[in-house]
């Protein structure tokens, strides 16, 4: 189960704005895929190594050899607002 | 009154010495235009991958023999989850639970005995963008060719407990990396950045005092003072009877005071969990050995070995040592040149003193060893004087011509004859002093004075001095 408080908490986190009614869904959906997780838990896995990825690929790595990125038009394509060959954004800081 | 003692750990991120960055291969060369080295990747693109550079992971393995870490044999990547504008995919690619190196240790001077600073961890991950802020304009302008720039981030253990501490740690730990060439630590370009985690207690109690934590530091004296103030800010706080309040600090350099960033309530969650795009990485030994037998010489141990080698002072040894390349320089010339202190006079004083007037790292010094030990032999063979070399020296550095170029008329004159005519000339010009001399020895330095004056510093004195003599004829 989850809390409401939990959900708002966690929908500020992700800079989700929910009206009440997703709030109350989304405490709903939520608090089901905790049971589900919990059923999971049940099962005994003592002495399992955790795994981390579910494929086993170690050591993929590539040479420290430069390449040329992207155009600046390419750059900011997909950009709202730019200046200057700066990304734009609203004043962070007070 | 109850006396106070500081308890305070490091946080160090340095930028590794790569030429592209963590995940992708975009370039990392500093002061490109904005926004000019950026890809798919480090710009967070959704269906982009990473890919770690093995370069990075190499550079973090170098420094575990000289923190004396232990290297992971399994190490992985973990995501730190925040929003942020300078961070585009909304969270960094660092390391959690399974860093490369942990449990390790340096030595720093104290004025005591030399001291063990313990390091928790160092792990890998990316640097953020930069933001420029600018006064009259309602925007943020964000440049994110630093996006992905690999990082080692050094945490050392809660063992350091002054703010001097924290400078000899600081310059320490520099020495180390810039020895390894794991970082160019250029504190200006921001290669290296430092937090500080800083606690009170009084004297003699043993739990620890809750912590704030300055961020953001990019000078080492910024660190010295911020954690004066900081200490001292939260001994008022303990001594009116109030509370230290967990939270985030930065320096403001034009106040010189810590100023509230962000208080506990804010504190982030950082929701680490495994980065799916990555698999882990097994460090076998023989990665490791072979990295090991690659290792330079480390500062501690080079000082060591010059003090005896050249019969130099442990203080001027850690004057050369400081930076790499001037110890190297130092050690450059000496391979054709027998007269260690000589030249290290010239390196406190004449090469020192350029360096400062231009504004230039010894890296930017424009005469090659084997120019400026010719200039050294001129002098040692006595074909010019200290003055001469002086200016030949000023010469050579700002043309990048060799000295002999400029020596012959710098040559001392030596030639009895020609020397005689000049003497001649300023006795003749200053009869007064030339009589004063029959009587006080003293004006013949104002005699010499004159002579170096009419043979621009060429003459040779000690053999003026005696044609001076022979002249006034004592
Ligand atoms: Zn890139």
């Amino acid at each position: 189960m989850i809390e409401k408080k939990e959900v708002q908490h966690i929908a500020n986190l992700a800079r989700l704005r929910l009206s009440e009614e997703e709030e109350e869904a989304m405490t709903q959906h939520l608090g089901q895929m905790i049971t589900y997780i919990n059923k999971l838990k049940e099962l005994d896995t003592t002495g399992v190594p955790p795994t981390v990825h579910a494929v086993e690929m170690p050591n993929v790595w590539r040479e420290d050899t430069p390449c040329s990125g992207l155009s600046s038009s390419e750059v900011f394509q997909n950009s709202p607002a730019m200046q200057d060959n700066f990304f734009t954004v609203p004043k962070v800081v007070k | 009154m109850t006396e106070f003692e500081i308890i305070m750990g490091l946080e160090v991120h340095v930028q590794l010495l790569t030429s592209t960055k963590m995940f992708c291969s975009c370039s990392t060369t500093f002061g490109s235009p904005p926004n000019s080295q950026v890809c798919s990747i480090c710009l967070g693109l959704p269906g982009t991958l990473p890919v770690v550079n093995k370069k990075a992971v190499e550079l973090a393995l170098k420094v575990a023999h000289a923190l004396n870490c232990q290297v992971a044999e399994v190490t992985k990547f973990d995501r730190k989850n925040y929003f942020y504008p300078d961070l585009p995919k909304g969270y960094q690619i660092s390391q959690f639970d399974q860093p490369i190196l942990h449990s390790g240790h340096i030595m720093i001077p104290t004025p005591k005995e030399d001291k063990k600073i313990r390091i928790t961890r160092a792990h890998m991950e990316e640097d953020a963008g930069k933001m420029i802020h600018q006064e009259g304009t309602p925007y943020s302008f964000i440049d994110l060719n630093r996006v992905g720039t690999p990082l080692l981030e050094i945490v050392s253990a809660p063992d350091i407990e002054s703010p001097d501490e924290a400078y000899s740690y600081l310059k320490e730990l520099k020495a180390i990396l810039e020895y390894l060439e794991i970082s160019d630590c250029n504190m200006q370009e921001g290669s290296l950045r430092c937090d500080v985690n800083l606690s009170i207690r009084p004297k003699g109690q043993k739990t620890m005092g809750t912590r704030t934590e300055i961020k953001n530091l990019n000078s080492f004296n910024f660190v010295r003072l911020a954690a004066s103030y900081e200490a001292e800010r939260q001994k008022q706080v303990v001594l009116r009877g109030g509370k230290i309040e967990q939270g985030t600090y930065l320096w403001d350099e034009n106040e010189q005071k810590t100023k509230l960033m962000r208080s506990k309530e804010d504190a982030h969650d950082y929701r680490y969990f495994p980065e799916p795009d990555l698999g882990s990485f097994l460090i076998s030994k023989d990665l490791q050995e072979k990295i090991h037998s690659q290792l330079p010489e480390l500062p501690r141990i080079r000082s060591k070995r010059m003090q005896e080698e050249y019969k130099i002072s442990e203080k001027d040894c850690a004057f050369l040592i400081e930076q790499k390349v001037v110890a190297d320089y130092f050690e450059a010339c000496l391979k054709k040149f027998s007269e260690p202190q000589e030249l290290l006079n010239w390196m406190k004083g004449q090469v020192r003193t350029y360096l400062n007037e231009h504004d230039l790292a010894m890296v930017d010094f424009p005469i090659p060893p084997k120019n400026f030990i010719e200039l050294l032999e001129l002098l040692q063979k006595k074909t010019i004087n200290r003055n001469a070399a002086k200016e030949i020296f000023e010469q050579m550095a700002k043309t990048g011509k060799r000295a002999k170029e400029f020596s012959q008329q710098k040559q001392k004159i030596t030639d009895e004859n020609e020397l005689r005519q000049i003497c001649q000339e300023v006795i003749k010009a200053v009869p007064q002093i030339a009589e004063d001399c029959r009587t006080n020895p003293k004006a013949m330095n104002a005699l010499v004075g004159q002579l170096m004056k009419r043979s621009k510093g060429r003459a040779d004195v000690d053999i003026a001095r005696r044609i001076f003599g022979e002249l006034i004829g004592e």
